[in-house]
């Protein structure tokens, strides 16, 4: 069976503008894919593209093997569900949710029906007869969602829906969508800027930089082996310490306060000033164990970040002033340490990840 | 200064007494026209003389009240016949300009807007005698090659029509497209998205939005159709309008009935305006 | 980038062109064609400057031009001096709840035929009329005096039929400002008057300037107010093209002087705009 959305040498260009720079990806069926990237990278016009509210450029794009470029946005069998909703003001959540059926001209009672069925799925059962106005910002989502999954897409749009919402209540919606997909079975894409959206609810994720995808994974191995620089970088919290390489096979680096560490290279390392990709959680702090693949060295705290279970250090490699961000283990083990402390450290050779400096 | 600051006795004193000076003289001429259209009297002027709703209900010989007033009861139809169709066609074409300036691009749409606009500006008697002046050239070059004689191209009902449409339109292109102008265009594409044809875009989305400013402006243009005078001087026939009927009446001197008649216009314009406003209040503006 | 299709910029613009085209451009084009024609000695219809000749070899006619724009002048300065501060009291001073009444009551007199505001002041003012009375009445005075048909009484009531159309204006660029615009320059220790000319007249100036605009333009082309209320032998510019028009049935000459009176309108309203940086469609909205 073909893929849900099949993309050929996709293009776009504004004038000397790339926005979309020849892409080439499949999204298979039933799935949750998302696309990563900071704003201005290309993802909201891929995705106006799929809908069909702009032309690309050159290349094709093919839903269930079907060529849309000379389909006109509502012949399209996806539904996008807006970054502002886009909820018809003038209309209840009922006939919100009802419109796309009217326009297909289904019956009045299966439109009663289907509408029922889903207010039911999105926990909105009752709320049929209410003004949009009268709706919190959740319900709202819920509303917009269900307004496209009542049209039993192939696939389901979705623009970074959750950025208007507070931080509590988008936690809460990450969770709610993602089961939500697993519950309806429709393939999802969903764009974002904010990781941790893409890493909780992703089936797999393409991160997007400049128009191209650097890289398309599950979202535990973005995290743990980012194939570029840019997705080490954009891709969660990280230790980033410019360095020159003093020998390669196997690779040692020295960082410009002088510290002496063995590395492991990702990508074409040849030239000698590198990148250094340390994340805070894998400086493990009085290693009880010492391995040779293990580089050590003392760490002074300058300040403790306090967050709860999320508590962070930042220290420096002795009197130098480049600081580090140093993840505590989450069993109070190191309660005790504080301001100007100097504690042993350590860091395994594959956690130190490297980099060639500059490009992407 | 201002509500909030601390301010002198003297300054709020005097600014209140000339608030209510000037309200006194918003009102005085209305006022007084609304209570003379009650006196017993032949003439609209004091003394009082008692109550009396003579100049609404008598039937002659000696006071003939409003209702039986064949003149000015059919001037006030005629008015009626003429606003309703200068609201229908300047809301209808001014909507329409409010897509086109709004939603279309197009060459020359800066200068075919600022054209748009003119009417406004432009006295309206001025619009007045040039629309008198080109329909009748235009009568007469069709009467001259033709043989063909066209009575709506003299000053007629169509031609007052004409001449009020030419510049309410300008409002309404105004008030639609300040409307339209808050249009999220993000829900015209979640309708196409949602499978929606143009044209269904247009009557399900766009329009109901536009509706609370349609409404709105046609009120208005309605309204100002009822008064207007300058436009309408040079453009009528032998329909006279209201406005037109009343300032004759006014110019020759003056019976009560003219009170009566205005009692009428201030007691419904009034009712109307404040229809409207209470409408335009409810609707939600997002 | 929008994707309508042409056939919608096709609909929308038949119906506005046919309506800029054929009742706004045609007929004043013809405005001017007319202005230039004239009858010749032998009664056939000739091109001719002379009824721009006329307007300025005979002095009446363009004194009345020039008293009727000076006229308008002096009624928008006038009404913006009696409805600016009621725009201020209205936006600024009292307290929220009654300012909206207080805005709904201002307005209502306008949705009333102008004919009938003149008409209301014509019978408080004519010499039998209600103030006379009361005067005569209480004893102020000896003999009712005739209040009507002079060029005081003509400026009141041109400004009370134009109050409208600046007070609009002024109180929704006033509303638009933010109070602790005039609290801050207080804290800074700026008198009333430096607020007001620093502060407040800067900020309310795009309504100033539109209302300013349209108050001219409807005083300088009133024809029902002065006829009315002015003295018999002051003529308005208006009432001189009506008397062409339709007493002497001198079209060309009353094509010339609406010309005139069109050009005067907008050359004032272009210089407006320009001193106040301002465009005409902003103006107008």
């Amino acid at each position: 069976m073909a893929p849900v959305l099949d993309i050929q040498h996709l293009r776009k260009t504004f004038g000397d503008f790339i926005a979309v720079d020849t892409l080439n990806f499949q999204v298979e069926d039933g799935s949750f894919f998302s696309i990563l990237g900071p704003s201005g990278c290309g993802k909201t016009t891929l995705l106006r593209m799929i809908a069909g509210f702009q032309q690309p450029t050159e290349g094709k794009l093919l839903i269930r093997g079907r060529d849309m470029s000379r389909v006109p946005p509502n012949r399209r069998p996806v539904n996008l569900v807006f970054q502002n909703l886009a909820l018809f003001p003038m209309m209840n959540v009922r006939e919100n949710i009802a419109f796309g059926l009217k326009r297909q001209g289904v019956g009045a009672p299966e439109i009663s029906r289907r509408v029922d069925s889903l207010l039911e799925r999105v926990h909105l059962s009752g709320y049929g007869n209410k003004d949009i106005s009268q709706l919190s910002g959740g319900q709202k989502q819920r509303v917009a969602i269900a307004r496209s999954l009542v049209l039993e897409p192939s696939l389901l749009l979705l623009d970074e829906p959750l950025g208007a919402l507070d931080l509590k209540l988008r936690e809460q919606m990450k969770i709610e969508l993602k089961k939500l997909q697993a519950d309806v079975g429709t393939t999802f894409m969903y764009i974002t800027h904010d990781q941790s959206e893409a890493l909780v609810m992703s089936d797999r994720v393409a991160v997007m930089h400049n128009g191209r995808f650097e890289q398309i994974d599950t979202p535990r191995n973005l995290y743990s082996n980012p194939a570029t620089r840019f997705v080490a970088g954009f891709v969660g919290e990280t230790n980033i310490l410019p360095v020159r390489a003093s020998s390669s096979a196997p690779l040692q680096v020295q960082t410009s306060f002088g510290l002496m560490l063995r590395a492991t290279p990702v990508g074409n390392c040849q030239s000698d000033t590198l990148d250094l990709f340390i994340r805070p959680e894998s400086i493990i702090l009085t290693p009880a164990e010492s391995h040779e693949d293990i580089n050590l060295f003392p760490l002074t705290v300058q300040n403790i970040l306090f967050d709860g279970s999320n508590t962070k250090l930042l220290a420096t490699v002795g009197q130098s002033d480049h600081e580090l961000l140093v993840a505590l283990p989450q069993n109070q083990q190191f309660a005790h340490i504080g301001k100007g402390d100097t504690v042993p450290a350590g860091v395994h050779v594959d956690s130190c990840r490297c980099y060639p400096r500059g490009g992407s | 200064m201002i509500r909030t600051l601390p301010r002198q006795k003297g300054y709020s004193t005097a600014f209140t007494l000339y608030i209510i000076l000037f309200y006194v003289f918003l009102f005085a001429p209305l006022v007084i026209t609304c209570i003379l259209a009650f006196n017993d009297s032949n003439f609209p002027a004091l003394p009082w003389k008692g109550f009396s709703l003579d100049w609404f209900l008598a039937q002659g010989p000696e006071r003939i009240g409003l209702l039986h007033d064949s003149s000015n009861i059919r001037s006030i139809w005629v008015s009626v016949q003429t606003a309703v169709w200068v609201s229908i066609l300047s809301v209808t074409v001014g909507t329409m300009g409010a897509f086109l300036f709004e939603q279309e691009d197009f060459r020359g749409k800066q200068a075919l807007y600022f054209l748009a606009l003119t009417p406004l500006v432009i006295p309206g008697v001025i619009l007045g005698i040039s629309l008198l002046l080109t329909a009748n050239s235009l009568g007469i070059y069709f009467e001259d090659t033709f043989g063909v004689d066209i009575p709506f191209l003299r000053p007629s009902f169509w031609l007052v029509v004409l001449g009020q449409f030419s510049f309410i339109t300008t409002f309404v292109l105004l008030v639609v497209s300040a409307r339209l102008k808050k249009f999220d265009p993000f829900l015209e594409e979640a309708a196409l998205n949602l499978g929606a044809t143009r044209l269904q875009v247009i009557r399900y989305i766009t329009l109901p939005f536009l509706r609370p400013a349609i409404i709105g402006s046609g009120a208005v243009a309605f309204l100002m159709s009822f008064e207007n005078f300058n436009t309408s001087l040079f453009l009528v026939g032998s329909e006279t309008t209201l406005p037109i009927n009343l300032y004759l009446q006014v110019r020759d001197g003056s019976t009560p009935i003219i009170n009566a008649v205005s009692f009428l216009l201030i007691v419904s314009t009034s009712t109307l305006a404040v229809i409207n406003l209470l409408l335009s209040r409810r609707q939600p503006t997002p | 980038m929008k994707n309508h299709f042409r056939l919608g910029l096709f609909i929308f613009i038949t119906p506005v062109l046919l309506w800029l085209l054929l009742l706004i451009i045609v007929p004043h084009v013809e405005l001017l064609l007319m202005s230039l024609h004239g009858k010749d000695d032998m009664g056939r219809t000739v091109w001719t400057l002379a009824n721009y000749r006329n307007f300025f070899t005979e002095e009446i006619y363009w004194y009345t031009f020039v008293r009727t724009a000076l006229y308008a002048v002096i009624v928008t300065i006038l009404t913006f001096l009696v409805t600016f501060p009621v725009a201020f009291y209205i936006t600024k001073i009292v307290s929220p709840r009654l300012s909206g009444f207080l805005t709904v009551l201002l307005l209502m007199p306008f949705w009333v035929s102008e004919l009938v505001r003149v008409y209301g002041w014509m019978i408080l003012l004519r010499e039998s009329g209600v103030i006379n009375h009361l005067l005569t009445s209480a004893g102020l005075l000896d003999a009712p005096v005739e209040m009507l048909y002079n060029d005081i009484t003509m400026l009141m009531g041109l400004v009370y039929t134009s109050m409208l159309f600046m007070v609009v204006p002024l109180i929704s660029s006033l509303e638009g400002m933010d109070d602790s615009l005039i609290e801050a320059a207080h804290d800074l220790g700026a008198s009333p008057m430096t607020i007001f000319y620093r502060i407040i007249i800067p900020y309310a100036a795009p309504g100033i300037t539109s209302g300013s605009i349209v108050v001219f333009m409807l005083a300088l082309g009133n024809y029902l107010t002065p006829k009315l209320m002015g003295g018999k032998n002051s003529l308005w510019f208006t009432e001189q093209i009506y008397n062409e028009f339709i007493a002497s049935f001198n079209w060309n000459q009353g094509a010339a002087f609406g010309f005139l009176l069109l050009a005067l309108s907008s050359l004032i309203i272009w210089a407006g705009l320009k001193i106040s940086k301002q465009q005409l469609g902003k103006a107008l909205s």
